[in-house]
Order: structure tokens, then sequence, then C-alpha cells
């Protein structure tokens, strides 16, 4: 996704007094955050990991605060956080679908099971959707091959899916 | 807690937790692993804490959370001991059935038990039935008996016990050479023998060296790692400790992918009680040995689990291999000499420092010792882990312990050894599982996923599918692996839609070649692998993908469609009801089509039209027949039809 979408987001979900919502309070929580990691620059990945945690996708001005506290160049923060599958540089929805794409549930059917999702949602892998509903991830095994086709949302695993099923899960989530 | 300070305070220790535990009292144990947690099994723990709490039996039964048991096809599973009653797919709603009637009552609940679909007998006990009874669960088997976030449990067992004898009784090149006499090698993919790398580390210069467990398991189908971190903690950090001893470490590693929270979490327990106890950190166990360990976790990596690339990542670094001219062992992580294992590898040290290197042979073949866990996965009727002797047969694996293959369908390849692996058709089924045996038919050990195939799926787009995931995951730092596997994947995905040509399978095996020879590490050296073992023995199916366009297992999407037979609907809706796209053209008593301009070949109509009818057909390599005439439609109840 771009930097046009990521602004689009952002816009609509800005607060009256301007202040862009997702990003409040954030700043203090990187400090927090790097404190906890003594500011080591060999704990990069560490206090990235625990940024996206929390705030599930590394906003800019976070890790231009990274940068400047850990004394690491703004391009090996980028290198990282576009190499490593965990970070997310464009805001997540409320609800995270990971449609598990492993070879149990691949020869199973997950390719079918995933694009029913796609056209439910309207979105493809890796990307939200405006109304910041869903963001949509493939993974490559949840470790649950009993249960595949496997769709995790928000934390919540719905094991043998079935292309006919997957409008009547979704439609659970505001 | 107080700091064990020697062995023999361990062992009065462990004395005292034994003599502490009542072996007559009921105790439930409920597999929390994280299948059995997908399938509810924390609503179901959570029902029996209630349910004892209110019958007043809070003092009179244990219950303990344990890690996987394996048989996750049959998730939850609660074990009641001292009877070992296995009661398996529990729902909350047993809940206080199973109180009442068998932990009270002391009778057996027989629909809870396992049904032996050979004979439609009751099993009650875990040994008897056929996924365990043909099992030899060495490392695995105490995952079902142990909490562990619980140290206290892991003593009860024996725990640590090898840590002590190593430390007192032992020097560390002794240890060296008993792991070498075992011939214990590599459980992550290279069966690289764990002696000799260790042996390489004790050698090499320096004073600051580390052992890592790998434990970023990323082939997809494959999950003992984790369930063993996450069931087992510290039988990993028991023997990570043997090995740093062994090699003259102080500081450990492990390197735990992001997505494991569970295991993240046991492991991270597991250290601080370790600590706590006196068996990590300085002086352990009195002996004047010190070792720490960290957890790092893994942000989501495939390559990461190739040694040198996880290196790099554990120094904070975008996790690119490097190549190997001197090996990691003596110049790895930060350029110190540095013992990489996988979790199984390091679980299996305790074991083999406890009972020795001559117990440890008699298991497996010539050249593969011990045991070795596979997920054995697909389309199979057990899904699970099953830790077996090495030699032990495919067949054998598939069918006594996994069950066969469901619905009827006939067994087609076992794809083993992850993305980096091949698959092996029928004729190999007697083919002995061990690392030079599968290496020798075109495929490999790998960490031991074992995923069964059956007659619906395309081989041909299996090695699509290997492909596009390593495309996906080539970190990109050399061409034959960034650019050779992107191009493998374009060209498999070309016939997989109907767009194959004559000469594809040379430029394939062109390509694979390349790749091979000159990528930089063991991702890209081994992708070529689904491609060619699935070329060798199912040379067929491409040749039907490319000259006739056809899918023989009717799987690719492309190359099929979905057609109703006018002769067997029913116009009974169910499969206009279901169709997502709104496809079916149906209307009461009329027999139904699919409209093949809508149809998104998503296959829920071929799933739900009744077993009765079974009108609706895959079809390929064909044309779609014409619609029948309108008045052709209409179905007159009765059995006859309208002419």
């Amino acid at each position: 996704m771009d930097n046009d979408r990521v602004d689009q987001i952002t816009d609509n979900h800005k607060c009256e007094c301007g202040h862009s919502g997702i990003v409040e309070g954030l700043s203090d929580r990187v400090d927090r955050i790097i404190d906890k990691h003594n500011c080591e620059a060999s704990s990069l990945i560490q206090v990235l990991l625990e940024i996206q945690s929390e705030n599930h996708w590394l906003p800019k001005e976070a890790l231009d605060q990274v940068a400047e506290r850990l004394q690491v160049p703004l391009t090996r923060i980028q290198q990282i956080a576009t190499f490593y599958k965990a970070f997310s540089l464009v805001p997540k929805g409320r609800h995270g679908i990971h449609v598990c794409m492993g070879t149990a549930c691949h020869v199973r059917g997950a390719q079918r099971v995933l694009d029913t999702v796609e056209n439910l949602t309207g979105i493809k892998p890796g990307e939200t959707d405006l109304d910041l509903k869903f963001s949509l991830e493939t993974v490559n095994c949840l470790g649950c091959c009993a249960l595949g086709p496997v769709v995790e949302i928000g934390g919540k695993t719905h094991g043998k899916m079935a292309p006919a099923e997957m409008a009547d899960v979704l439609k659970n989530y505001e | 807690m107080e700091r064990i300070n020697s062995a023999n305070e361990l062992e009065a220790l462990r004395k005292s937790i034994l003599s502490s535990r009542d072996t007559n009292k009921p105790c439930i144990t409920i597999c929390s692993g994280s299948a059995c947690h997908a399938s509810g099994s924390k609503e179901v723990a959570a029902r029996i804490e209630e349910e004892i709490a209110e019958q007043g039996l809070s003092d009179k039964v244990d219950v303990r959370k344990t890690g996987c048991h394996g048989f996750c096809e049959k998730g939850p599973i609660i074990v009641i001991h001292p009877e070992k009653i296995c009661y398996f797919q529990i729902k909350p709603e047993d809940v206080t059935e199973i109180i009442s009637e068998t932990i009270i009552g002391k009778k057996i609940i027989e629909r809870l038990l396992y049904t032996d679909p050979a004979t439609n007998e009751k099993i009650i006990y875990e040994s008897e039935i056929p996924f365990y009874k043909n099992q030899e669960r060495l490392v695995f088997g105490s995952n079902g008996s142990i909490d562990p976030k619980n140290l206290d449990d892991y003593l009860a067992i024996g725990g640590y016990a090898a840590l002590a004898k190593v430390l007192f009784q032992m020097t560390p090149d002794q240890v060296v050479e008993e792991v070498k006499q075992s011939n214990l090698r590599g459980r992550g993919g290279g069966g690289f023998p764990a002696g000799s790398k260790w042996e390489g580390s004790r050698n090499a210069p320096g004073d600051i060296k580390y052992v890592i467990v790998n434990a970023d398991e990323g082939d997809p189908g494959a999950y003992m790692d984790r369930s063993l971190l996450e069931g087992n903690p510290h039988s990993v950090l028991e023997g990570l400790t043997i090995g740093a001893y062994a090699v003259g470490s102080h500081e450990g590693y492990i390197y735990v992918r992001q997505e494991y929270p569970l295991a993240v979490e046991n492991v991270t327990i597991a250290i601080k009680q370790a600590e706590e106890y006196g068996l990590l950190g300085k002086n352990i166990l009195g002996s004047g040995f010190d070792f720490t360990v960290k957890v790092h976790m893994g942000a989501g990596a495939f390559v990461c689990g190739e040694s040198t690339a996880l290196m790099t990542a554990l120094e904070g670094r975008a996790g690119e291999p490097r190549p190997k001219y001197i090996r990691s062992n003596v110049k790895g992580l930060w350029n110190r000499p540095s013992v990489l294992n996988n979790v199984e590898t390091w679980s299996n040290v305790p074991l083999i420092i406890n009972k020795g290197a001559d117990w440890f042979t008699s298991f497996g073949t010539e050249s593969s010792k011990g045991t070795k866990i596979f997920s054995v996965v697909g389309k199979i009727n057990n899904t699970g882990l099953v830790e077996v002797p090495m030699g032990m047969t495919l067949r054998d694996i598939i069918y006594n312990i996994g069950g066969g293959i469901p619905g009827g369908k006939k067994f087609k390849a076992v794809q083993t050894g992850g993305p980096s692996g091949g698959c092996l058709p029928e004729g190999l089924l007697d083919l002995q599982v061990g690392f030079d045996e599968l290496t020798k038919a075109g495929s490999m050990m790998g960490s031991g996923g074992m995923i069964v195939l059956d007659e619906d799926t395309c081989m041909v787009d299996v090695a699509r599918y290997f492909l596009e995931f390593l495309t996906d995951e080539s970190c990109g730092k050399c061409v034959p692996c960034r650019e050779g596997i992107r191009q493998m994947l374009q060209t498999l995905t070309n016939i997989t839609q109907g767009r194959g040509k004559e000469g594809d399978i040379e430029l394939l095996e062109e390509l694979a070649e390349t790749a091979q020879e000159a990528a930089l590490c063991a991702l890209g050296k081994s992708a070529p692998n689904p491609f060619l073992s699935t070329l060798k023995y199912f040379r067929d199916e491409y040749e039907a993908h490319i000259k006739e366009k056809r899918c023989p297992a009717l799987s690719c999407k492309e190359l099929i469609a979905f057609y109703i037979d006018p002769e067997k609907c029913r116009a009974c809706s169910i499969c206009a009801r279901k169709c997502p796209s709104n496809a079916i053209i149906g209307g009461k008593n009329l027999i139904h089509m699919v409209d093949q301009e809508k149809c998104t070949k998503c296959g829920t109509c071929f799933e739900v039209c009744p077993p009765r009818f079974r009108a609706v057909k895959k079809i390929s390599g064909e044309p779609v027949p014409d619609p029948i005439p309108e008045e052709a439609r209409i179905i007159v109840r009765g059995g006859k039809k309208n002419e």
C-alpha cells in the first residue's frame, strides 16, 4: 500500500482537534519501550516488535523517534521494517483476518477460502479497508493443521472453513 | 524458592516434590497446545476448574494444563489420571458429566472415548490407541504429563539430572564425545552431526562463544518445535545448558518466531524459574559454571531459519544469509564461535546424557539414530505430531499411525521436508525414513513436515505453491534465488493456468540447475526440489497441463469447470442457496445450471450437492456441455421427468 492510502486512512480518523487519532499518545509509549531496552541499537528489532504489538503498525513519527534515540540511521530502520513480515507501515483494521496458506490448508482448499474473503471484504492480502474494519493477511501455518483450512480473525481461530461459511463468520464483526 | 547449590540438593528437592505428590489422587490433564487451544481447550479448562470448585472438589482433584499431546485431530483432549482414561473432542457441555461420572463415580463415559475406525471398538487408554501405540515417544512423550509453566513438574520426571551429571561427573570433552558417539544429527533440516558441530566450536579459538536454539520454525505444515517449546521448555533449556558447558559458552539465545506467542511466554517463564532455582545464571548448581539465556523474537522471515541469516537477525539486522567459507561454529554470531541447533536436537541431548549413547543408537537406522517427530498433516485421518524411530516406513507412519486417507480417497504422494523437500509417490511408501534415505529419493528430512496428498491434489500446483512461498521468502541477496525462483514460479503459474507451452519443462529444469548450483544459501539451493521431485514422479501431470490443458486432479481453477449433470439434478436448490456468486441458474422444479460467466469456481456447489444426487461435476480438458433447452429443465415430481 502506498503513502496516499496511509494519508487517506489517517485523514478519515482525525479527531476534532485535528490530531490524528491513530498516533495519539504514541510518543510516550515509544519512549517507554526504548527505555526498557536500555537504548541499545542491537535491540532494534525487539523495539520495533513491541511498538508494532502495541500500536498494530509503525507510523513514520515512531520510526523517526526510534532512529533518533537508538542512533540508528532511518534507512536501516526502513530496511528492517520492510524486510520482516511482522511489521506494517500502514494502519491496521480493528479485526485482523489471517488466512492460513500453510501446505496442509493449501491442499484442503485455502485458496478458495482466501478468494472468498477477498470478494467479501474487497481487500487483498496486505491491505486494510478504508473504514479500518478489516485487515487481510495471509500466513504460512498457524500450527493447527487438523483444523484446516483455518482463518484466524482477531485472535479467534475458525477451523474447517468452507467458502460458503465465510460470509456468516465475517458478519459477526463490526 | 531457595537456590539449589549442589547435585545432592537437586536430588533432595526432587524427592520432596515426589513425596508431596499423591499418585492416587485424581488429576485431569488438559492439552493446552496451540491446536487444542484453537479447538476450544481453554473454555473446557475453565469449565473444569469451575465445576471442580462448585462441587467442592478443589482439594481432591488436580487439574493440569499441559502441552501438546500430539493427537491434534481429536482435540481438545483430556486424560484422567491415575487411570489414564483418554477423552477426546471435549466440549464445555461435557464437563459436568465428566466430573460426576468419571471423577466421582469412577465410571467411563463411552461416547467420549476413542473409537477405532477399523474395529469400531471403544478404546479407553492412550497406550492402546493405534495412533499412540505405534509411536516411540522419547522426546515428546513427557509433554502430556507436565505443566510447562511449572518447573517442579519437570523435576518430578527426572528433569535436570542430565545437567547435574555433566557438571559434576563429566568433562566438557566427555560430553562432546558422548554426543558424537550418539550420532545425533540436526533435526532442523540439514542433518549435520551435532557432536562434530560442538567439537568444532569447542576447539575454535576465543573466550566468548555462543549456543543458540533455532526455534524459527518456518516450514508450513510443521509445528513440532513449537509444541516442544510450548509443552516442555525445560528440556530444551537443559539440553542447551549442557551444550554450553560442552563447548565452553556462557551466553545462549533462543530465537523464536513472534508468531508463536505461547512458546515465547512458556520459555520466558521457564528461564525465569530455572534462574530462581539456580539451574541457570551464575554458578549453576554450585558447580562454578555460569550460563545465561536470552529470548529473541523473530519478526517473520522464513530465511532466518537458515543458520547464518538467523545470526545476522540476532545481531539486530535484516536476516540475510552469508557465504559459509568459514562455518558459523567457528565464526558465527558477532564473529564468535556459535553452535546453533534446532529445538528438537537440543531436547534429545538430556536423554543421551541420561541414558547413554549406546541406548540412543539402539533406535534408528545405520546413518540416522534416535527418533524423529513428524507432523503428519494434509489429507490424513489422524492429523497430529508423531514421534517414531528413524527407519520406520512411510507406509507405517501414514497408515498405522496416521490412519490413512479420509473419505475413501486414493493416496497420491507424501511431501516431506517443507519447501526444500520433495514429493514421494505411492511406489516409495515402503521407504524407511532417515536423513540419507529421504535425500536419495529426491526429498529430504527437513524439520519433519509430512504432508499427505490424495488424488484430488494437483502435483503441478504443489510445486507452484512451494515456489510461490519461496519467492515470497527469498531475501533477495543473490540473483539465482531472487530471479531464478521467480521465473520458475512464473512458468509454473502459466502451466497451472493453461498457458503452458512446449519447452516449459526444459526451461524449468535449466533454471532449477542454476539455482542448485549457484544460490548462496540452502533456501535457494533446495528451492527447485519441489519441482524436480514432482517432475520425476508425476511427469504425466505436467504434460497433461501443457499439452491437453487438462488438470488430472481436477484442482487447477483455470483448467476446470463446474457442471451440473441434468440427468442427476433433482432441483433441491441447496447449491443455488449456498453459491456465494449467485452463479446457479435455479428455480422451483427446474434442473439447475451453472452460469459459467459468473462462476468463481469456489467449489461450494460441488461440496453441498447431496451425496444421493452427486449432480455437480468437475470437468477439465473438455468443453462444458451446452445448457439444455429451457423446456427440458422442468422436473415433474413422482420420479418422471416432463419431456
